[in-house]
Formats: structure tokens, sequence, C-alpha cells
């Protein structure tokens, strides 16, 4: 199952790479991983969607996580009303011709064209994972050149609707 | 011969170097040793060191100083401090940390760098040492700002130590070393992502106390937790006050007395018949301390599937990592017992519980062969245990022998055992035993080891010459790598690849080079002869005994095996 989890970290150089090698030790399947400045000086968020065979290993990542010293917070936040983004850039072939069919196309998306050349176009479109695989599945037939995703940032939306069915972990303290 | 010293440099002037804040930070920490090898990056250190009356053991490779650290640290407590070069210095600790952190250990280690100029050229001796020990230490620093240096020795050594304790590392660029400030030793920690939890929820302890009270079956488990907690008092306590049997880790030994009737002895792939059954058959199992490592537990499907499983750990990652867990504390592991007998709590009856174990002690005891003609490994350590009067500090190598010590030594008391359980590093045994013997020098300290893992770190003879420590050096010399012998032997058909080792130095020409008082024993007579003289007096005395190379360690669990599915319980 897919997992998206947090991680708030002190920006120390370093950080990342022990982030990343506990999960290759571990033998944690991620999908992606993004990381960026907070509203903090100094703190930076990381935001991880892991493919994990049960809640054991995902409480063992959460754990392991929150056992490194410059880790601030960590939170399965798969569970919660969250706001998901992610950002892909996507090149397609296409002449003038078919230009604005591709136009039509997006517009639905809200994304947007931000580069055209003589046989192709780039177009840029933001949202979740699944709004992604959409717009790229009905532009795969116009043939894709290049494509590249940021992989998803999120965090909870500022009202929760109901936390009765939020992930419970063995740890109460 | 020492140069007069410079006398302004004892005294915390307003401006010094990177290396005098190190040396007198150190002073700070009441650090009384320091284990290391010098080399280009710290000469800096090293010449501050030169004006610091703190003691400093010179090894003969980088590995004997940490190994020697982890021994001063398992006995005392205290954080092993070790320093080491840039580069070829600091690759060679590598082993020492990945034991230290496996086994969780309180090292602070300090290594040079090259000037911070020069990063990421490939410069003369440049490792990436940070990138080479996140995964193995508890955390590492490199110093870029020599300002930083005070709070970040005061973090090292507060992590080190605190929690579940571990190995940290501070990787200081020589340029940083040789950098002059006035000092701010007044900065203070500043870890908010690091706040270990060290008092129990008291809703979990009480849901504890209600599954003891309503028990049949209890059983103890306790680690080495116990012992970096002190907490063998209160374990005595909490076990006596409701008649629950113990069960020791590898590591655990000594937490509980191995004298006392409610011990069971180790667990594990050679623990007594009675420990692995009890572990098995229980209805409830405490776990104080102690990780479920996979040769404690044996394959894990089989592993207390009769059990509510309770477990008490400093460290949450460790809780419901290889076993579920019903009842979870996060806490250290004192703190934890103290409150479990503050609690109001019935006792569970455990008569027949107990009876049964009791039954199985003498049915199933630890057994070996009785041999006139030969000369048995197990009796060597029988011998020891007669000889120390059972209260030397033993530390061992890894193999046979090592499993042997941890059966046969029987520890009445904490901190007399330095193993290494986790990683299970051959060459460990003889350095760390110089470490124990500084921590404590009044101290009996005997390096039990085998000839193939002494030969890994036996120049450390060398360091003992020098320090005239009275480590008593037993190696129990069957002439084979006896623990993969008996793999090979039990798995693959007897095909004794590469385990076998009749060509040997002689051990007692050896010794003697190093100016070491060293005698070889064939026998039971001679071994007794030896030994009285040998614990009789305060040098160090180096026995080649040669004892016979076809003993298995028994009983055994095979690997994939479930603790009830034991070999070897019987002659
Ligand atoms: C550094 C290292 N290399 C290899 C091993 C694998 N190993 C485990 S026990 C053992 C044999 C040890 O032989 P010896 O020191 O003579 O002890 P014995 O088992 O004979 O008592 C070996 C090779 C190890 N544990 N550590
Ligand atoms: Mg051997």
């Amino acid at each position: 199952m897919k997992r998206i989890v947090t991680a708030t970290v002190i920006n120390q150089s370093g950080v990342l790479n022990r982030i990343t090698g506990l999960m290759t030790k571990r033998q944690f399947n991620i999908e992606s991983i993004t990381v960026g400045h907070t509203e903090k000086e100094g703190v930076s968020k990381m935001t991880f969607v892991v493919n994990v065979d049960d809640n054991a290993k995902i409480e063992q990542l959460i754990k392991q996580l929150n056992k490194q010293i410059d880790v601030l917070k960590v939170t399965d936040i798969t569970d919660q009303a969250i706001v998901v983004r992610e950002l892909a850039l996507i090149k397609v072939i296409s002449n003038a011709q078919i230009r604005s069919e591709i136009s039509g196309i997006i517009e639905p998306f809200r994304a947007s064209i931000i580069d055209v050349s003589r046989e192709s176009i780039t177009v840029q479109v933001t949202g979740n994972s699944d709004k992604i695989e959409a717009i790229l599945d009905l532009l795969r037939p116009y043939g894709i050149k290049e494509m590249v995703r940021t992989g998803i940032t999120a965090f909870p939306r500022g009202s929760q609707k109901s936390v009765t069915d939020l992930k419970q972990y063995s740890i109460l303290n | 011969m020492r140069a007069k010293a410079k006398p302004e440099a004892e005294a915390v002037t307003a401006e010094m170097t990177g290396a005098d804040v190190l040396i007198h930070s150190l002073k700070k920490e009441n650090v009384e040793v320091l284990f290391g090898y010098p080399g280009g990056a710290v000469l800096p250190i090293y010449d501050a060191l030169y004006r610091s009356p703190i003691k400093h053991v010179l090894s003969k490779h980088e590995q004997g100083s940490i190994h020697a650290a982890e021994g001063y640290a398992r006995v005392s407590g205290k954080p092993g401090v070790v320093i080491a070069t840039s580069g070829p210095g600091a690759t060679n600790l590598v082993t020492g940390i990945t034991d230290a952190m496996m086994d969780s250990l309180p090292l602070v280690i300090f290594t040079g760098q090259v000037a911070s100029t020069v990063i990421g050229t490939d410069a003369f001796q440049e490792a990436d040492i940070m990138g080479i020990t996140a995964p193995i230490t508890k955390h590492n620093y490199q110093v870029r700002d020599v300002q930083d240096l005070p709070r970040i020795i005061k973090e090292a050594f507060h992590i080190a130590t605190t929690g579940r304790p571990g190995p940290v590392l501070v990787d200081i660029p020589k340029d940083v070393a040789n950098k002059t400030i006035s000092p701010d030793y007044d900065s203070t920690i500043h870890l908010p992502g690091y706040q270990p939890t060290f008092s129990p929820n008291i809703l979990q302890i009480k849901k504890l106390g209600d599954a003891v009270g309503s028990a049949k079956k209890p059983v103890i488990l306790a680690g080495a937790g116990v012992l970096h907690a002190n907490a063998g008092k209160e374990l005595v306590a909490f076990s006596e006050k409701h008649s629950i049997p113990v069960i020791n880790t590898l590591l655990g030994l000594g937490s509980y007395p191995g004298n006392h009737p409610l011990f069971l002895g180790m667990g594990g792939m050679h623990g007594t018949y009675t420990a692995n059954m009890a572990l098995y058959e229980c209805d409830l199992l405490i776990s104080i301390g102690a990780r479920f490592d996979d040769r404690l537990t044996g394959n894990l499907d089989h592993f207390a599937i009769h059990a509510t499983v309770a477990h008490i750990d400093v460290d949450p990652a460790e809780i419901g990592k290889n076993v579920p867990t019903q009842i979870p504390i996060v806490s250290d592991a004192r703190e934890a017992l103290k409150k479990l007998l503050e609690i109001e709590s019935s006792s569970p009856e455990t008569d027949d519980w107990r009876q049964k174990l009791t039954q199985n002690s003498e049915n199933f005891p630890l057994w070996k062969k009785v041999s006139t003609s030969e000369f048995l490994p197990q009796r060597v350590v029988e011998l020891v245990h007669e000889y120390t009067k059972g209260d030397a500090i033993i530390t061992t190598d890894v193999g046979q022998h090592q499993m042997w010590a941890a059966q046969y030594y029987a520890f009445a008391d904490a901190n007399r055992w330095v193993t290494s359980g986790g990683l299970g590093t051959m060459g460990f045994g003889f350095p760390s035993a110089i470490g124990a013997q500084l921590a404590f020098p009044e101290q009996t300290v005997v390096s039990l080891t085998g000839d193939g893992g002494f030969q890994m770190t036996l120049q450390e003879l060398s360091t003992l010459q020098e320090l005239n420590l009275p480590v008593k050096v037993v190696i129990m010399n069957n002439q084979t790598l006896g623990m993969v012998r008996q793999w090979q032997e039990a798995f693959y058909e007897e095909r004794y690849s590469q385990s076998l080792i009749p060509v040997q130095p002689d051990f007692v020409k050896l010794g003697e080079a190093y100016g070491i008082q060293s005698y070889k024993v064939t026998n039971e007579e001679e071994a007794k002869a030896v030994f009285e003289e040998a614990f009789s007096h305060r040098d160090p005395v180096l026995i080649d005994c040669r004892v016979s190379g076809k003993e298995n360690v028994y009983p055994m669990i095979a690997p994939g095996k479930g603790l009830h599915q034991m070999i070897g319980v019987k002659p």
C-alpha cells in the first residue's frame, strides 16, 4: 500500500543522506521524495511516498525517522484531509496543426503551455498524482518526448473532517 | 621525554586553538582516558594533548583503540572516547563503530579531516567519514566553524550517553583545529529533535500490572538495557515480588544473578533448554531492555506464540519491530521497574509453572562431555570461574569459546561481561579487555579468546606490555575456527573449508616477544597450576590452552528453526 509521510527536519548538511540511507538500509521502497524550505528559517519539510506491505512496516519507518537527531516531527498523513500537489512538465510532439487540439485537451486540467518549438510543446500541470496520470494518458497518443515529475508535496488541510479513522500506532507515549 | 610545557596553555586563555578547545571540553566532560592513534590531520589535536594531563592510550591499530573504548564503556557505563586521524585512521574505526551501534555502547569518536579548503577534492587521506558512518552512528557532526566546537562536543556526549546509548562521531577538519578563537563554553545544547523518553506511561504500567496478576506462565527476558539503566536491583525485586522466572539475553548476562533460583539461564541459539522452552510456552513475556535479535528468537513464527508480549525499551523503534507487542512501554528500564514495584498489583499463581521449569532444568541441564584424556574447552571456562571466584570481568571474542563463556561463567554481578553480540566482531575481545582493565584497574580482567579471533588484534599485546596492565589472556586454542567448523560439521557434511588452522604461531614465544609471561597448557592439571600462579599476581599473562578441537556448542537451534526445536539437548 502507498503511504504519504512527511518529515520536518533541521536543515543540516547530511540529514538527507541519513534519511535516504536508513530507507535503503531498511529496504523501504520509496516512490518519491521532495524536500524544500518551510516558513521557519532552518527547517525543511520532506514528503515521501512509500510503498509498504503492512502497517507494521510503516510504523517502523516512522519510528526510525523519528530516531534521527535532526528530525523534528514525522507524520503519516495518508488518511488525513490533505492538500497534495505534484508538478509535471510534459514535452509533447506537436506541429502547428495539432497545437490547438492539445490546448483543448489540457484546458480542463488547468495546465498551461510554457514552451513551444517547431516540433513540440511543453505542458506544465500541477495537481495530485491521479490528475497527472490522467493528463498523461490523454497526451500519450501524440507522443511524449520527455517528461519529468517533481514527486508530491503535501500537508494537512486547515480543518479536518473527522479524525476517528486516523492511523493508530502502538506507542502511546 | 617531555618538552617543557608552556604554562599558559593549561589555563583557559582568552585565545585558544580549536584543538585546545577540544581538550578543554574533554576535561569538562570528565574524560579520564583517550584511546587513539595520531596522524597528519590530528597533529594539532595531539599537540594540544601534549600539553594536557589527560591520559592517552596508544594502540597499535585504530581497531584496537575503538574496541578498548568499547570495553571501557561497557563495564564503566561512561563514554569511551576515541581519536583517529583522517582517511585510513577513520576507516579503521568502522568495524568498532558498527559494533558499538549494534550493542548500544556510548562512544564519542573524534576523527581528523583534511582542511576545509580541500574537502571534496580527493585530498591526501581524505575519506567521506560523514557519509561512511551515517548508518553506523547514532549521530555524526562535521565541525565547520570552530565556534561551534564546545556546543558540538557537549551535544555529542549528551547524545552518546542518554536514551539508547550509541556512538557519536565528530569530524574535525585540520584548519578548524588550528584556528584560534575565544571559546564560548556556555553555549547550550540545542537538540529539539532529540528528547528521549525516560519515564513510562503509567496507564501502560498498570496494564502490565494487570497482565502479571492474571498470568499463569509469566517470564521476564532481561537484556543489556537493564545494565545500561543500572536496574539490576529493581529487576530482582520485581521478579521476586511476583515469583517470575528470568531469562537473560547474551548481552544481558549479569543483569540478573546467575545463581538466583528464579534464573533460567540464557535464551536463544545456544541458550538453555529451560530458558528456550519457557520463551516458547509462556503466556506472558515481559521483555526489558532487549531487542528480540534473531539469534535470541529463532524462527519468529514459533516465538512466544502463546504469550501476551510486554516490551519495555527506551528505544520506541525496537518495540513491535520483530515481535508483535500488546503492551508497549517506552521507558528507561529502571524507571519502568520502579513504577511496576510501586503500583498495586496482585501476584500470579506460578507454582505449577515454576515446578515445570525446575523439572526441565533437572532433566535437561547444560551438558558437556566428561573426559579424563581430553582437555575440554568448557572446562577452561569453569576453571577460570573457579580461580577468579566468579568475580572477574570476562571479555570474549566471537565463536564457540564465547558461547561456552556465556553458558558456564554464571555471572553473579552486573558489568562483568564484555562481548560483541550484535555484530559478532572477531578481534573485539582482547582489546576490549585492555579498556575494561583501564576502567577498573583493581579488578581481575580475563580476555577469554579464540585462537582465530586473537590473531585479528593481537598486536595490542604491545599496548598491554607498555601499560603493564594485569590482563590475563586465556586463549581457548582448539586450532580451528571452531564455530565455523561446527556449522560445517552440522550443515555442510563435514567439509571443513578453511576452518582448520593447525599451523599457528608459537603463542608462548609470541607473548614473550612482547615481554609478557606466557604459558602453554595441554591438560587440566597444567591449567590449574598455571591459573593458580597467574591469578595470584598483578602482571599480564598469556595462557595458550590447547583444548580439544572437536567439541560443539550445545544445545543449538539450527537456522530457521523455532526455540522449541533445539538439538543436542542431551548427550
Ligand atoms: C571479523 C569476523 N570475521 C569472520 C567471522 C565469522 N566467524 C564467526 S566465529 C568464527 C570462528 C572463530 O574462531 P576462533 O576465534 O578460533 O574461536 P572458536 O570458535 O574456535 O572458539 C568465524 C570465522 C566473524 N564473526 N568476525
Ligand atoms: Mg578456535
